[in-house]
């Protein structure tokens, strides 16, 4: 098994393939629905115009984000009455959501990989040809183990989206992930879905 | 009446934490089943270490503990309204201990009440009077991922060339499997509804994931097409998370519904591998829980 640490290099990106078990280490940062959509609509596309903490939040996540990655995850977390956080279940949430936003999330703010779990489709991969990065697959469910990896929360942004849906800046160690699309445009999960499609259809030609 | 505030709050827990052993089971020989060295083995691997992970600490099996569907089973002289208020009391208590993930999103304003409460639809609560002296209360979690994979089809459904009959059903619930791919956590468990109208339906295909794994359809013919099913969705090749391998779903569970004459729904709700679902009887004082 491969150990990489974040930040990630152009080399270390390229040099991953399809089928690849590595661990990853370092800052990362989690965000799915609400935040892809956030950052598309108010410094991507610019459909609304930035309000509240909009512009602070979005210069404090750019250095987190160059180089590293994102994780589609909406952890459980405890010591929120507190703020002593701490990541109790934290698995992946289904990627393919985000397909729509994640190529472009990916060019604008320099991210290598994405952590999710389902894999994505071709807005994404050729976005991973191009930045380049790749998707890394974490084992869906298997919360209470990777919450284990996850040695502590620096930090959360827009909480007000909801616990599962904030950004949560997290330092994670040897975070076990599976490579499933890389910057070759190769992706296991198109591989799989054209071998079923066959299968599929002998079943229903019976 | 019983205040079962804190019985319940242990049904929640063991629910959210500790996965049934039908299930657990059923993960361990789908495991023994794939090739040694593959993606396959070592996804379903990581999922047996994480349910035992998750036992050992009381912390959630998985991070989305979905919605919360009670099925109350209550004999006569229980009020449902106290009942509802002990559920809704612990489900609060449950998410503030973090066994559960605050859920609830108001679709409206976008807004996440925090606590699980979310008017009458949330948590989902089931009612029914029975006759006897035990009152149980069945639990299930249904996460997010696998809800959105779950599908309804009308037939006849010329696409897949389905008709109204046995095979057309096998058809499009093939075809749900094939659409799902990894996306829904797999190895999923199948719950079909035949018949119904389109709410009764979707309904009937939650409730016949109450059934226990190894327990067989009543209908002998329904059986079969539950093996069948599982067998034919297998050979497709998706394998645990869409890596690909021998296990896509671990079990199919059937029932059928009367129909309109105009009618012919067969719905599919899929389940994840994280089979979350907990049964608590009260019965002369005593709470017991499967």
């Amino acid at each position: 098994m491969r150990e990489l640490t974040i930040p990630l290099s152009n080399e270390t990106i390229r040099s991953l393939k399809v089928g690849d078990s590595v661990t990853l280490s370092g800052v990362m940062m989690t965000g799915r629905d609400a935040v892809h959509k956030w950052m598309i609509d108010t410094f991507i596309k610019k459909t609304r115009q930035p309000e509240g903490d909009d512009r602070e939040v979005y210069e404090a996540i750019k250095p987190i984000l160059k180089d590293s990655v994102i994780y589609h995850c909406g952890p459980v977390v405890s010591g929120l009455e507190t703020q002593d956080y701490k990541f109790v279940a934290a698995g992946p949430t289904t990627s393919i959501r985000e397909e729509p936003y994640q190529g472009d999330v990916m060019r604008h703010f320099g991210i290598k990989g994405v952590i999710g779990k389902g894999g994505m489709g071709p807005k994404t991969l050729a976005a991973c040809r191009e930045v380049p990065g790749v998707y890394f697959h974490a084992i869906g469910g298997a919360a209470s183990l990777i919450a284990q990896s996850v040695k502590k929360v620096l930090g959360v942004y827009k909480l007000d989206f909801g616990v599962p849906e904030a950004m949560w800046v997290i330092e994670v160690k040897e975070f076990p992930v599976v490579v499933t699309m890389d910057s070759h445009s190769n992706s296991l999960h198109a591989e799989i879905a054209q071998n079923s499609k066959a299968v599929l259809d002998e079943l229903l030609a019976r | 009446m019983q205040d079962l505030t804190d019985q319940i709050l242990e049904l929640v827990r063991l629910a959210a934490t500790d996965l049934p052993p039908d299930v657990e089971k059923s993960i361990r020989e789908a495991m023994a089943r794939e090739a040694p060295d593959s993606a396959a083995r070592s996804a379903l691997q990581t999922i047996l270490t994480n349910v035992e992970l998750a036992r050992e600490n009381s912390t959630p099996i998985c991070q989305d503990t979905g919605t919360p569907i009670f099925y109350v089973y209550y004999p006569e002289g229980w009020s449902t309204r106290k009942l509802r208020q002990q559920i809704e009391a612990a489900v609060a208590e449950a998410t503030r201990r973090a066994y559960l993930r605050p859920n609830a999103v108001n679709a409206i304003s976008g807004k996440n009440s925090g606590d699980n409460l979310g008017g009458e639809h949330f948590p989902s609560i089931h009612f029914e009077e029975v006759e006897g002296e035990s009152l149980h209360i069945d639990l299930m979690l249904k996460g997010g991922g696998c809800e959105n994979v779950g599908a309804q089809y009308s037939l006849p459904n010329t696409e897949l060339g389905a008709g109204r009959d046995l095979e057309g059903v096998r058809k499009v619930v093939l075809d749900s499997v094939y659409k799902a791919q990894g996306k829904g956590c797999a190895p999923g468990v199948l719950g079909v509804a035949i018949g119904g109208d389109r709410g009764s339906s979707y309904y009937a295909s939650k409730e016949v994931l109450y059934r226990n794994m190894e327990q067989a359809n009543p209908d002998p013919e329904l059986q079969e097409m539950e093996e069948r099913l599982t067998d034919e969705a297998n050979q497709m090749g998706i394998g645990p998370m869409g890596f690909g391998g021998k296990t896509t779903v671990l079990g199919t569970k059937i029932t059928g519904l009367h129909r309109l004459p105009a009618s012919y729904f067969v719905s599919v709700s899929y389940m994840c591998w994280a089979y979350r679902r907990r049964r608590m009887t009260v019965k002369d004082d005593q709470i017991s829980y499967q």
